[in-house]
């Protein structure tokens, strides 16, 4: 099936099969390896990608359901060699250790910095329970947040 | 893994989604957020040789009020439902429960339909559907019916809509100024009710003059406790709700499993409807 779909602002064109699922789209179609997949249970969150601006699971929705929208993934976020904060803050808290979940932690959270800019510990925590990190390095990955949301002008309570 | 091949189609209006599952026959299946199908799929426990995606049609997306009703359209996702304010003033209990439903990504895609028509005994839409006597309307090949809450859900996995039918929309008589909770008892964040109680009370000064409660995951489909819904009618402070709900485990068939065995389930019902009506009241 003939799909039409913008990934980080540029727009492709591309025939797949239906059972495509948009992760193996994004990574063996046009090459976006930066998202990655953890898990068949639609738990990890590894995959998480922004479809027309909100969070999914890239492993849980077929290619061709995106046809028609916008895809923002985690090498989308950057504004060439600028950063974006949420980037900037896991740099600097330490948010990753061996880095696999990375890239779905750091679409969630801003997922849920632009839903809610000001958020508490515990709506942190509540806000990335879709994203399981291996390594449990969960302390510094809230901590991350916390200062995403200050550098982006929230401030978290 | 990657899911066995299959045709996709995805209809614009209801009545097209119909014609695509009568001609796709037995095999046909209806895909609308795809959050718990997708899983179905990738793990090959399913292999439908036609997915019929529903997702874009617009009559079964939106929320609106219709006279003494919210009607909301069986595509709208739960991240939708949980933040409107018709369902947050009018259909509260639904609004809380649909907010627990696994997690923000997962939301974002699955919709209210999907929850209801999967009708996995630990789903927790269905006991909110069950406790505020939901209407379905069904669309099939002869056209439109409606099924009331008490009918819907007929077994495990099993509802009322056919093969060869879609589920358009559910409609939810308008509760305003009713308490109400949704109690989940789960592991751990994003996992499924162990057991569940959905609460939605009537006060009148001071005392529950009407009760609704519906239990997640006692029984192959959701359980309305009405003998603690009768025994509760009066009751004016915490000690009576505990009191009424001792009967909340009556008439269910829980299972054991590896999260908890039946008599576990039967006892996690009694304090879960103690809290959630308590809650619900307020006392
Ligand atoms: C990790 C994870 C955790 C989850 N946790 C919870 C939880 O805590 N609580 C909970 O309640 N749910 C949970 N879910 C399920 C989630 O809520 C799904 O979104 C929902 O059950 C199905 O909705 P959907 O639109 O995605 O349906 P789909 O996956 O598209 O479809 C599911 C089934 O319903 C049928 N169907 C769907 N819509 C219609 C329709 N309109 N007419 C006819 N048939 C239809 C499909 O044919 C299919 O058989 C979880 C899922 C995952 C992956
Ligand atoms: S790969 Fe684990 S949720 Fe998508
Ligand atoms: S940093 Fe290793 S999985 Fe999270």
């Amino acid at each position: 099936m003939h799909i039409s779909v913008t990934v980080d602002g540029t727009a492709y064109q591309a025939d797949v099969e239906p059972r495509t699922l948009l992760v193996h789209w994004l990574r063996e179609g046009i090459g976006k390896v930066g998202t990655v997949v953890g898990c068949d249970t639609s738990n990890c969150g590894s995959c998480t990608v922004l479809l027309d601006g909100r969070s999914v699971k890239s492993c849980s929705v077929l290619a061709v359901q995106a046809d028609g929208s916008s895809v923002t993934t985690i090498q989308g976020l950057s504004d060439g060699n600028e950063w974006h904060p949420v980037q900037t803050a896991f740099k600097e808290c330490h948010g990753l250790q061996c880095g696999y979940c990375t890239p779905g932690m750091v679409m969630s959270t801003v997922d849920l910095l632009s839903e809610n800019p000001n958020p508490t510990e515990a709506e942190i925590r509540e806000g990335l329970e879709g994203n399981l990190c291996r390594c449990t390095g969960y302390h510094n990955i809230v901590k991350s947040v916390a200062l995403a949301a200050d550098l982006m002008g929230g401030s978290t309570k | 893994m990657i899911p066995v091949a299959f045709d996709y189609v995805r209809p614009s209006t209801v009545d097209e989604a119909v014609a695509a599952l009568v001609a796709g026959g037995e095999d046909a299946k209806v895909m609308v957020g795809g959050q718990s199908l997708m899983p179905v799929l990738r793990l090959r426990l399913g292999a439908p040789s036609l997915i019929v995606d529903c997702s874009r049609i617009d009559e079964m997306i939106g929320i609106r009020e219709e006279g003494d009703s919210i009607v909301i359209g069986a595509g709208t996702t739960h991240h939708a439902v949980m933040n409107n304010d018709l369902v947050k003033r009018y259909v509260t209990l639904l609004a809380q429960a649909t907010a627990t439903v696994a997690d923000p990504q997962i939301r974002h895609r699955g919709t209210m339909g999907g929850s209801l028509a999967h009708a996995d005994p630990a789903g927790d839409l269905p006991a909110v559907a069950a406790a505020l006597d939901a209407t379905f309307t069904i669309a099939g090949p002869g056209g439109r019916r409606t099924v009331a809450a008490s009918d819907f859900f007929v077994d495990y996995f099993t509802t009322a809509v056919g093969d060869d039918e879609v589920l358009a929309s559910v409609s939810f008589p308008k509760r305003e100024g009713w308490g109400s909770h949704y109690e989940k008892f789960n592991r751990t964040a994003q996992a499924w009710a162990i057991v569940g109680v959905a609460a939605a009370v009537r006060m009148e000064g001071g005392r529950i003059a009407e009760a609704r409660i519906g239990l997640t995951n006692v029984g192959t489909t959701p359980i309305r406790a009405r003998s603690v819904e009768a025994a509760l009618v009066g009751a004016a402070d915490a000690a009576a709700i505990a009191a009424a709900s001792e009967s909340a485990a009556d008439g269910t068939a829980p299972t054991t499993d590896i999260h908890a065995d039946a008599e576990y389930r039967s006892h996690l019902t009694r304090v879960l409807t103690k809290r959630a009506v308590q809650k619900a009241a307020g006392m």
